[in-house]
């Protein structure tokens, strides 16, 4: 095993990443609700001008409706497979 | 340069500002909660080699799409139709796959922590300390470049003066970074990439309503471009003319072949996101699913540039206000309400920020375990590179600002960006593919093939095309052609050298070249890593064909 390999191995060893990041998707999520729920809210009673604009597209009510449902799949994806519980740190 | 026209100014309000503001507020959140997973300099450089591969595959892709890709690539199918397809599907695909299912056994496999480190391992320490060096300074300038575009866009958009964004971006890009390390990065280019998504789909619909759908869009087209502004191939004949100022050979060639497999295969922005994750089989599908998005991701550039070919048919000429980069500003003005245009908005300002934090998360790895850690200060203990890595973090962006303005005097930023690549990264591919598939390839030879093939590129550009001694029609065509001089003459000195010189002893090319092993690999595969659709080489293959058969609708 060469000197980088072992230098890389025991890094390795001792790294923090897996055991303490925390969870994306529950952030990506949440974000995703909380915009969702701005833009289905402002698209809910458009102005005649917005409509007009958007070529009278309800784009803010559809745009929100997509962001939520992209926010509630990764919450349901976080759900259905919890991350698995980290391993004990071995010091 | 003029970059944005005035009169793009958006009506923005208060809703959309506060769109922005949560967003920047949830990237400095994910920076400050990964700041506790920062224990050794291989978490903050490379995750600690622990990212499943959804993560690293969507932050592949995030990395490469950059505001300047997004406007650049619209601005590309603004110019010149529908042939901008051939920068994703042969352009990209191919080379992904190949540095998946080929190359990156070997990354991966050899524990390398950098590209330039692999050249340290195969050949020496003149061709480390070279791509080293060259990749710093490209990474630094091409950060550069995405701020300077940041702060015309948003000067142009919303008002702000330019010094203002380029701060207010590069400092939010130093926080998350210096605190969070590599984690902290790909995590905010996974949101970003949703984020972007979700910007460009509402424009591309409504862009496409606005025009009478696909086909009003088409026979409008036709009437005021012609047929082969409809058709990838149309008019890339040999001897042909057409807009793009390239046929199928120097496109087939220069950018599906050498230009795009040396930008995907060992451009380290990219790798470095393969590299972290947390075994060889998450390493290969990273730039797998990162595939197939970009195989996609094409429609919503192509079709706002065509759309905004169609509605200012002058764009980009002197009868127009609009350069060709105005596409996407131009059909957000025109088309967005408040709400979805704060989230165009931070979708591009998410994406000026993804494109320069894999520079600086890319840039600080290499300066700080590639050059310092190597031939300045060595041996010190693991705490004294981390800090050192953040230290490096900052000033990498504040050199970055200083050399936003090199961008200035090329009228497509597209065209700066690649003939960059063309001089750095071509040479790198080359020294690559021989390093790994030729065991005689000498220690010497890595080093001299990276200086032929950086030097033929240059003066193929600067001298040959440049001082008009041979006539290619566009910027976009001499650099394909310079791609092909720099990788043919990068080839050539590479087996002259050897011929000349003594080879790495077999015994220290264990598992960097093609037939042999890495000591230690033998690691067995995680549960559920064997399933179908988690299989690299179906992956990988399902691409190219994906890939291919959208060809064929814009072929004939």
């Amino acid at each position: 095993m060469s000197d980088l390999q072992r230098e890389v191995s025991e890094l390795e060893s001792k790294s923090a990443t897996a055991a303490r990041l925390f969870d994306l998707r529950r952030i990506i999520g949440y974000l995703f609700l909380v915009y969702g729920a701005i833009v289905t809210i402002a698209g809910i009673n458009p102005s005649e001008a917005d409509l007009a604009k958007a070529e009278g597209v309800h784009i803010n009510l559809w745009t929100g409706i997509g962001m939520l449902v992209l926010g509630l799949f990764f919450l349901a994806w976080v759900k259905l497979r919890p991350t698995a519980p980290p391993t004990p740190d071995e010091e | 340069m003029h970059y944005l026209a005035d009169g793009l100014r958006l009506p923005t309000n208060g809703l959309d500002y506060t769109i922005l503001a949560i967003y920047f507020v949830v990237v400095l959140g994910i920076g400050f909660a990964a700041r506790r997973s920062v224990k050794t300099s291989l978490d903050f450089f490379l995750s600690g080699r622990s990212m499943p591969a959804w993560i690293t595959g969507l932050a592949f892709v995030a990395a490469n799409l950059g505001a300047t890709e997004l406007l650049g690539m619209a601005a590309t199918g603004a110019q010149y139709g529908v042939a901008v397809v051939h920068w994703y599907w042969i352009g990209a695909i191919p080379a992904m796959v190949f540095l998946a299912l080929v190359m990156m056994p070997f990354y991966y496999g050899s524990k390398v922590r950098s590209v330039p480190e692999f050249l340290l391992q195969r050949f020496d320490k003149s061709a480390h300390l070279l791509s080293s060096i060259l990749f710093a300074v490209a990474s630094i300038l091409i950060a550069g470049v995405n701020l300077y575009a940041l702060g015309i866009v948003v000067e142009a958009l919303l008002g702000w003066p330019q010094w203002v964004s380029i701060v207010v971006a590069g400092l939010l890009v130093l926080a998350y970074i210096t605190i969070g390390g590599l984690s902290s990065a790909i995590y905010n280019e996974v949101l970003q990439f949703f984020v972007i998504l979700a910007a460009l789909i509402p424009i591309t619909i409504l862009g496409l309503k606005k025009v009478g759908g696909w086909d009003g869009l088409t026979s409008s087209l036709q009437q005021s471009h012609g047929d082969n502004f409809l058709s990838a191939w149309g008019g890339t004949g040999i001897g042909e003319a057409n807009a793009l100022g390239a046929n199928w050979l120097t496109i087939v060639l220069g950018l599906g072949f050498v230009l795009s497999f040396g930008y995907w295969t060992t451009n380290f922005a990219e790798v470095q996101r393969a590299l972290s994750a947390k075994n060889l089989s998450a390493a290969q599908r990273t730039p797998l699913i990162a595939a197939f998005p970009k195989i996609f991701v094409v429609f919503l550039v192509m079709i706002p540039g065509l759309v905004a070919a169609v509605l200012v048919p002058k764009i980009g000429t002197a009868g127009s206000d609009l350069t060709y980069n105005d596409a996407i500003p131009y059909l957000m003005q025109e088309l967005l309400p408040n709400g979805v245009l704060g989230i165009a908005v931070t979708g591009l300002l998410a994406a000026f920020m993804a494109g320069m934090a894999a520079n600086v998360s890319s840039f600080n790895t290499v300066f700080t375990t590639d050059i310092w850690a190597k031939y300045v200060v060595k041996d010190r203990d693991d705490a004294y590179y981390v800090k050192f890595g953040r230290l490096i973090t900052a000033i990498g962006v504040l050199a970055s600002i200083g050399t936003a303005f090199l961008a200035s005097s090329f009228s497509n930023i597209m065209g700066y960006l690649q003939t960059l690549f063309s001089f750095f990264n071509v040479p790198m591919f080359v020294v690559f593919i021989i390093g790994m598939f030729w065991k005689r390839a000498s220690m010497k030879s890595g080093f001299w093939g990276l200086i032929a093939g950086t030097v033929a590129a240059m003066v193929n550009y600067f001298v040959i095309y440049k001082q008009g001694i041979v006539d290619i029609p566009t910027d976009q065509g001499a650099n394909f052609v310079s791609a092909i001089a720099g990788f043919v003459a990068g080839a050539v000195v590479m087996v002259a050298v050897t011929l000349f010189t003594k080879p790495k002893p077999e015994a220290e090319l264990a598992g960097l070249v093609y037939g042999t092993r890495s000591p230690g690999m033998e690691e067995l595969p995680e549960k559920g890593d064997d399933a179908w659709y988690r299989k690299p080489a179906l992956l990988g293959w399902g691409a190219i064909v994906l890939a291919a058969l959208c060809y064929i609708p814009y072929s004939f």
